[in-house]
Order: C-alpha cells, then sequence, then structure tokens
C-alpha cells in the first residue's frame, strides 16, 4: 500500500508539469498583451517595453518556460501577480478558504442526500416514492446553476428574509445557500449512482445467500449489498469534490463570493498568466490527491483491489 | 417410520413477467421424514429451483408468487407464517440452503469468518451453553468441512471453488438445521471436488442427522447420496419413490425410462447415447393432458386430453396413464 501510494505521488510530477505546459502555452497564444494590461490603456510604448524587458516577456516561449519551472522547483516562487503585483499564492490562500468550505460542505450535503436516498429509492424500487425521486433527481441534475441559485436567493433572502443573498460577510448564514446551490445537483447525480448500483448489487447471488441465512433486511442492505455498491459512488464523490472546487464559478458569481472560481476568470481576463498557471496547478494537485484518496478508499473497501495494489 | 419433517401439498408457484404467468411450479407434493435425504431431479427449467426457494420463501418478491398449496414444516404451515418468525426461527436455523454457484453466493467484500459469525450470532440464543462462543463456533465448523481455522480471515477470492462450497456448506451447517436443501451444490465444480464435496455432505448429513433435500440433474449423485427421489418435470413430480423403486424397480413413467436413456452405460454396447428428443413445454404455455406427452414415445388419446392421476405401489408413484389400473394398455398408439 505504502509502496503504490509513493508511485500514486511520483506520478503526480509529471502530470503537473504536463498540465504547466498546456496552460502556459495556451496563455502565450491567446492575444492581449500584460504590459498594457497592467499600465493602462493610457501608458507610453516606452514604460510597456521596459516593463515587458523587466517581466521577461521578451524571451523566446522555452526560455521563459522553463525559467518559469526553475522558480517554481528551486525556490517555489510561482510569479508574482500581473493584476495585483501580489505573489500569487497571497491572492490565492485569501481565496481558498471560501472556496474550501463551499466544495466540502457542498459534498456533504450531496453525500448525505444522494446515499441514503439512493439506497431508499433502490430497496423501494417502482414505488411512488421511487418514481417521486427519480424524477426530482432527474429535474435537480438537469437544473442550470445559476437558474437554482436565482431561485433560492428569492425565496429565501428576498421574499422570506432569512438569509443573506451574497457575500461572506454574514458568518455562516452566508454558506448556507451557496452550499445548497453546489450540494444538491451533485446530490441528485450521487442518488442516481447509488441507485443504479445498489439495483444491481440487490439481485446478486450473495444477497440471496444472506436472505437464507435470516438475516434482517436492513443488515442485508447496508452490510452486505451497500459495501459492494460503493465503489462508483466513491468515484462520483471524488470527482465532485474537484469539479465544485474549481468549477463553482457560477454560484460564486451569483452569490458574489471571492472564491477561487472567480479569481480564475478574472486572471484570465486580466491575462494574468501567473495567476492563472498558480492557480490550476493548485486545482490539478487538489484533484490529483482526491483522487488517489479515493482509490485508497477503494482498496479499504474491497480486499480484492488491496491484493492489487499490493503486487 | 420416523417423524414427518416437510410435507409439501399442492404447491404452485408462478413468476409474472410480461402478460403471461410462468407456471414454475404447478402441484407439487412432497414429504420429507427427519434425517431422511431426498433427491429432487429434473431438467433445467423442470421448477426444482423454484420449489426450494418457496420452501423458505425467498422467491423474488416482485414477480414470484405462491398461488396456492402449503408447506407443512415440523407442523407448521411456513406459507402462513409472519416474516419475522420466518427469518429469526427458519432461515439459517432450522432450514437452511446451499446455493449451486460457490463463486457468486458468498459476499466478496467480507471475510469468510465474518460470514459464518453472521449466521451464528442471529442464531445463537437459543443453543446458547456455558462456554459458548461465536468465534470458537466459527472455527469448530470451518474444521468439520476440512478448512483450517486460520483461514477464516480471509475473502472469498483467497479460496478455490471448491473451498468456497466447503464455506457455504459450513455457514448452512453452522447452526445445525433439521433441513438443507442443496441446489445442484456441485453443478459448478470440477469433478474431482464434486466427489469430495459430496462425500463429505453425506457425512456430515450423518453426523448431524440432518434431513437434506438434494437438487440436482445427476443421476450418479442421486444414487449416492439419496433415500429417495423425486422426479420433476415442467413443475410437477411425476415419478417419486425409494432409491430402489427408481433404480431398480421395472415400472417407470416413460419420462424417466428418457432420463435414465440420455446416461451412458458401460456395461450395455450402444453406439449413440438416446436422447428425449424435443424440448420441455413452455411454462408459460403448458400443454393440456400430460405436460410430457407431446414427447412421450407411448402417447395414448387419454394423455393428450387430461392429466394423469398418481398411481402408488408401496412407495412408489407414478404419474402416467400407462399405470393406470382401469385402462389397460391396448390403448396405445404405437
Amino acid at each position: 500500500m505504502a509502496k503504490y501510494t509513493i508511485k500514486r505521488l511520483l506520478i503526480l510530477i509529471p502530470i503537473l508539469f504536463g498540465v504547466a505546459f498546456i496552460i502556459f502555452t495556451i496563455m502565450d497564444f491567446t492575444p492581449g498583451d500584460p504590459a498594457i494590461r497592467i499600465l493602462g490603456p493610457e501608458s507610453s510604448i516606452e514604460a510597456r517595453e521596459q516593463l515587458r524587458e523587466e517581466l521577461g516577456l521578451n524571451e523566446p516561449f522555452w526560455t521563459r518556460f522553463f525559467e518559469y519551472i526553475r522558480g517554481i522547483v528551486f525556490d517555489l516562487d510561482f510569479g508574482t501577480s500581473y493584476r495585483t503585483n501580489n505573489p500569487v499564492f497571497s491572492d490565492i490562500f485569501s481565496r481558498m478558504p471560501v472556496s474550501l468550505t463551499v466544495a466540502f460542505l457542498g459534498m456533504i450535503l450531496a453525500t448525505v442526500m444522494g446515499l441514503p436516498l439512493g439506497v431508499y429509492s433502490a430497496v423501494k424500487q417502482y414505488s411512488k416514492s421511487d418514481g417521486f425521486l427519480r424524477v426530482a433527481s432527474t429535474v435537480l441534475v438537469a437544473m442550470p446553476t445559476f437558474w437554482l441559485a436565482m431561485l433560492l436567493i428569492l425565496i429565501f433572502s428576498l421574499y422570506l428574509g432569512w438569509l443573506p443573498s451574497g457575500g461572506i460577510t454574514y458568518g455562516w448564514t452566508s454558506y448556507i445557500l451557496p452550499t445548497i446551490t453546489v450540494g444538491v445537483p451533485y446530490g441528485s447525480k450521487i442518488l442516481r449512482m447509488t441507485r443504479s448500483t445498489m439495483l444491481e448489487e440487490i439481485r446478486q447471488d450473495y444477497v440471496r445467500t444472506a436472505r437464507s441465512k435470516g438475516l434482517p433486511e436492513n443488515k442485508i442492505i447496508y452490510k452486505h449489498a451497500l459495501k459492494n455498491a460503493l465503489l462508483p459512488v466513491i468515484t462520483t464523490i471524488g470527482s465532485s469534490f474537484g469539479a465544485i472546487l474549481g468549477g463553482s464559478v457560477i454560484a460564486e458569481s451569483v452569490f458574489n463570493l471571492p472564491g477561487l472560481g472567480t479569481l480564475i476568470v478574472l486572471s484570465i481576463k486580466a491575462k494574468d498568466t501567473p495567476c492563472v498557471l498558480a492557480s490550476v496547478l493548485l486545482l490539478a494537485f487538489f484533484f490529483a490527491i482526491i483522487m488517489l484518496i479515493v482509490d485508497l478508499i477503494y482498496a479499504f473497501i474491497d480486499p480484492r483491489i488491496k491484493a492489487k495494489y499490493a503486487k | 417410520m420416523s417423524e414427518k419433517l416437510l410435507e409439501i401439498k399442492d404447491l404452485k408457484v408462478q413468476y409474472k413477467s410480461g402478460d403471461t404467468p410462468v407456471c414454475a411450479v404447478n402441484g407439487v407434493n412432497l414429504t420429507l421424514e427427519k434425517g431422511e435425504t431426498l433427491g429432487l431431479v429434473g431438467e433445467t427449467g423442470a421448477g426444482k429451483t423454484t420449489t426450494a426457494l418457496a420452501i423458505l420463501r425467498l422467491l423474488p418478491e416482485r414477480t414470484g408468487s405462491i398461488e396456492s398449496g402449503s408447506i407443512t414444516f415440523d407442523g407448521k404451515n411456513l406459507l402462513e407464517m409472519p416474516e419475522e418468525e420466518m427469518r429469526t426461527m427458519i432461515r439459517g436455523e432450522k432450514i437452511s440452503m446451499i446455493f449451486q454457484d460457490p463463486m457468486t453466493s458468498l459476499n466478496p467484500v467480507m471475510t469468510v469468518g465474518e460470514q459464518i459469525a453472521e449466521v451464528i450470532s442471529y442464531h445463537s440464543d437459543s443453543k446458547e451453553g456455558e462456554d459458548f462462543s461465536v468465534d470458537k463456533r466459527v472455527d469448530e465448523v470451518l474444521e468439520m468441512v476440512g478448512i483450517p481455522a486460520t483461514r477464516k480471515d480471509e475473502y472469498p477470492h483467497q479460496f478455490s471453488g471448491g473451498m468456497k462450497q466447503r464455506v457455504v456448506i459450513a455457514m448452512a451447517l453452522s447452526c445445525q438445521p433439521e433441513l438443507l436443501i442443496a441446489d445442484e451444490p456441485t453443478t459448478a465444480l470440477d469433478v474431482t471436488i464434486q466427489a469430495q464435496v459430496l462425500s463429505m455432505m453425506s457425512d456430515l448429513r450423518d453426523k448431524l442427522g440432518t434431513a437434506m433435500i438434494m437438487i440436482t440433474h445427476d443421476l450418479g449423485i442421486v444414487a449416492n447420496v439419496c433415500d429417495k427421489v423425486a422426479i420433476m418435470y415442467a413443475g410437477k413430480i411425476i415419478e417419486s419413490g425409494t432409491l430402489e423403486d427408481i433404480f431398480v424397480n421395472e415400472n417407470h413413467h416413460p419420462y424417466t425410462v428418457g432420463l435414465f436413456g440420455a446416461i451412458p452405460n458401460l456395461k450395455v454396447e450402444t453406439k449413440r447415447l438416446s436422447p428425449i428428443d424435443g424440448l420441455m413445454p413452455d411454462p408459460s404455455a403448458l400443454p393440456t393432458g400430460c405436460y410430457f406427452h407431446e414427447r412421450c414415445p407411448h402417447c395414448m388419446d387419454i394423455c393428450k386430453k387430461t392429466y394423469p392421476d398418481v398411481y402408488t405401489e408401496g412407495s412408489h408413484s407414478i404419474a402416467c396413464h400407462l399405470f393406470s389400473k382401469n385402462d389397460p394398455k391396448e390403448e396405445t398408439n404405437e
């Protein structure tokens, strides 16, 4: 297991290198001059040229790329944001907690909602409540985030006046609506996944064996079937978590949250290459770590996978 | 004779899928005495497994339903028993079942020890003695089927097919049931392992005094293991009797004759086997009269019209017009 984990962590290096290269190239190919962005359109040509020289933007592509990688590897220096002039990670870290909080709470809500309802729906297949859950989850998966967000704001902020409509100045209550907005669609996804894998497991022979042993029904469902049905569900949870972390731009915009998603969008607009690169690298790193954790949980649940890892 | 343990009367089971119900079991009558072994023989699809599942009331909930009949076990009708009592008092405790495929009938993510311990801990209260512990009992039953107790913390994928079936047997016998239903316990195993598992099962049956229903399509197994035989065809028992009645006696249902004809015999020289022509009738559209008449070499007019009564001679009963005392054989259409 330890060997497997180390192997997976080492694979991270080429992955992150690849991500850095792709983002660096794309940012380089897109039009726009950082010097103009920084100095403003009224700046003189000389000042721009001088800034370009300072930032090293006049060097050839490969020189700049390897200079960037060298800075990361030897000095842990991810550069300075063109937009704010701060070291990029001070910008990122000031926004990280908001994104992490929303992503965590959203995932917890999604799991707490999706998993038990999915099991229930499978156990009561073809019943009225199963039908309701199936329709409801389809609707919720298909619902656009911004629409759900605005609907929630309308109801809970405008009409009822219970919750703040945006920002993070109201403490924990500020997080309720964003959490629901990101959590519910993913919860529906988890519900559907749990339902289908559970339905498959309930029909397996070992479940019939468990019944023939005279075990109570809830033991059969939760101890026998659910443990087997959990693997694909955990993958869904893991990848959803990664997706929420960087992809909740819409929820962040609607609720006016200073999160990572909005930072990336702002940076792309400002052609703030160092900030985009660092944010995306960080997300890629998080995503890879989450998927590693998912794979380790696999081994913990399924002894057959554990045996494979040990080889 | 000893007491009756199990009596099935006129059991009818249907599966509902699509528009027409599938009549899997069409009025089965069976009796089994304590400690006795009954071989339930028949082709694939004859309703053997369905009968077994009906005894434990484990038919697929939505599609399978018991239409009529009674199953009396130890003087109680299992079909009228509340589900809770069925679960706590019968399944795994008094009646256990061994399923056909040991590869899939164990849970892959639980150790074999855990899976055996489950049965014991759910059914142990009545048998608890001074120094009873679930762990110790797990070790005992594993040793009983010839698996070292040290392997109880291993998972099913670490066992071979034959070993898995031993685990399943250990699980089924761990609460010393009065009745063991073995549904083709050796079909999925290779021949050498088959013999091992079978002889182990018979030994344990003799040691524990368990009654057994052995479901199989292998007449060789029946001859080795069983005391009584019932032959099933299209959801009905067409012939039943003691081992002697079936294997030695002269009179047989034509289907039984066909079954025996389909087995290679080393003593008689034949160029080829003689299989029974045709297929078993579609259980969603059963023929009128005797279900076997379309394939029967001795088919008579009456066979096409009415289902034959059961003709009994001592312990041997046959459901065939050929043996009707009123109807002489002259009517046979050759």
